[in-house]
């Protein structure tokens, strides 16, 4: 993998840093008038998610990290990995438990999920923005009762929790936003 | 295949279009426009309301500067009446021809220009850019800052600046002597001021002491009003003359205002043998560094020889002057071109 100089340091790059692929978020050419050129930046490494705020000095070169963010649908898991396939090449690649995260309980059969790769393996998975899933339990509502009152617990049907408008019930399949983990509508029929 | 190739093409002028259509426009307004014109105007009548003339000096010079982290832009001469191709360098600042014209009687004198250092572009810095730059016969570095504040204040409409000493501002930001402190314990503060960089026992004393400035003190002063900085450790006294009491600080000062280095003076060293010494000890860093030696501006060291009169300078970057005064959070804000569309 090829090395960046910090003259090409941009949000959006990616580089190795203790091992691990980063995400350069910000990056700032501090130079004063009289001194040295330093780089701050804010990085996020994309193994452990961890944020961190590091300067480099400006020419110092470092690794570039072989990252690649690609589209493939979710076929299965196995009960130890997660399979994912290229619906124009049909090629199939897994991910492990580590990859796939809290993200877990957004997988839904055929649907396009983001999966970033290093080296070639999956280091995280991204669920659409929205996803479709039924509900598997939830208390009967009041009737009548419209959206907008608070709610009340509905588990679906991979396991996650989330908060439904009392009108809707067991059995109906309800559009979930998976950035916020929150309610967003009855799912079109 | 044939509307495959079509489509190729079809694309790769598109992009060329792209190109062409997006990177000749400027990236200012018309309301950024008038407001730089607005601001040379005021500029120029506050040095005419106080009998400063205006100047211009050559952007080429057969010399440049020496300093260790400043680099020139380099370019070629070659219709010299030697008959040999001849490298000229684009001033980092009008500041050894503007002193030559001192010590030819001019009195006080200021310059509105272009100059130039090879280095990144970012959120305040463009390697071309427009400098202010002036120099006060008969005043010291205290009285020069009083100016400064005074032109602040009718261009940015500021309150009167704040003044704190660099030793001050650095025990007070930072915890620490920067006039006492040891290498290793300037190193040791980095983790404890949230300072995350590798190897840093590698940096020199005084790279160290400006990351810890950049990082910890700058954000800290100068928010709602200037803040003037003064007494720089003399290691960092550039051209500035070294304290007739205290020898451990130079008479040099810097202005920040909303994390923007604005300007930077001194009491300008005239003595021609400690600035030949100062310029060969640069050398001899650059050397070390694995830099080119910049050739020594000969001119300014026979002036220095005929005598500069007692004197206070200041630069100020005009493009930061602008980004203030209209709010700009990049300086493509206020550039016309940007390097990236020069």
């Amino acid at each position: 993998m090829a090395n960046y100089s910090t003259n090409e340091f941009k949000a959006g790059l990616k580089i190795m840093l203790d091992g691990e692929p980063c995400n350069i978020m910000e990056n700032e050419y501090v130079k004063p008038g009289k001194g040295q050129a330093f780089n701050r930046t804010k990085i996020r490494k994309l193994i452990s998610g961890k944020v961190l705020e590091k300067t480099f000095r400006s020419g110092e070169s470092v690794e570039g990290a072989d990252v690649l963010d690609t589209e493939l649908a979710y076929l299965y898991t196995d009960g130890e990995f997660y399979h994912f396939m290229n619906n124009e090449t049909f090629e199939q690649i897994a991910a492990d438990e580590k990859a796939v995260g809290e993200n877990i309980k957004w997988l839904v059969e055929n649907d396009v999920c983001t999966i970033t790769l290093w080296n070639g393996t999956p280091i995280t998975v991204t669920p659409p923005n929205f996803v479709e899933l039924e509900i598997t339990e939830t208390d009967p509502g009041l009737k009548g009762d419209t959206a907008g009152t608070g709610g009340k617990p509905a588990t679906l049907s991979t396991g996650a929790v989330v908060r439904v408008p009392l009108f809707v019930q067991t059995g109906e399949v309800i559009k979930v936003d998976t950035r916020s983990g929150e309610y967003a509508s009855r799912a079109q029929k | 295949m044939a509307a495959c190739l079509f489509n190729i093409t079809w694309l790769l002028s598109a992009v060329r279009q792209d190109f062409v259509c997006m990177n000749w426009q400027p990236t200012t307004d018309h309301s950024q426009r008038m407001a730089r014109a607005q601001l040379m105007r005021s500029i120029r009548e506050f040095f005419y309301q106080r009998d400063v003339l205006e100047v211009e000096t050559p952007l080429l010079s057969r010399g440049t500067v020496t300093d260790l982290h400043l680099s020139a832009f380099t370019c070629e001469f070659n219709f010299d009446d030697s008959g040999q191709s001849l490298p000229l360098y684009l001033q980092t600042s009008p500041e050894y021809a503007m002193k030559r014209l001192l010590c030819a009687q001019s009195g006080p004198i200021y310059q509105l220009c272009k100059a130039f250092r090879h280095e990144s572009a970012g959120r305040w810095h463009n390697p071309e850019f427009t400098m202010l730059e002036w120099y006060r016969p008969g005043f010291d570095h205290g009285r020069l800052m009083h100016e400064v504040d005074e032109l602040l204040q009718e261009t940015l409409h500021t309150a009167p600046a704040d003044r704190l000493a660099y030793q001050q501002a650095m025990q007070t930001y930072a915890g620490l002597d920067p006039l006492t402190a040891s290498h290793t314990a300037l190193v040791d503060k980095l983790p404890i001021l949230n300072i995350n960089i590798d190897n840093a026992s590698e940096l020199s004393y005084d790279s160290l002491l400006q990351l810890i400035f950049s990082t910890v003190v700058e954000p800290a002063i100068g928010q709602d009003k200037p803040c003037f900085i003064y007494s720089f450790p003399a290691s960092q006294a550039a051209l500035a003359r070294i304290n007739t009491t205290d020898p451990k600080v130079a008479d040099r000062f810097e202005v920040y205002f909303k994390g923007a280095e604005l300007a930077n003076g001194f009491f300008e060293l005239a003595s021609p043998h400690e600035q030949r010494e100062r310029f060969k000890q640069d050398n001899a860093l650059r050397s070390e560094a694995g830099y080119p030696q910049a050739p020594v501006d000969e001119h300014l060291l026979s002036a220095l020889e005929a005598g500069l009169p007692d004197c206070a300078g200041v630069a100020l970057g005009v493009d930061r002057l602008l980004m203030l005064k209209t709010g700009a959070s990049h300086i493509r804000q206020v550039l016309n071109f940007g390097i990236d569309r020069a």
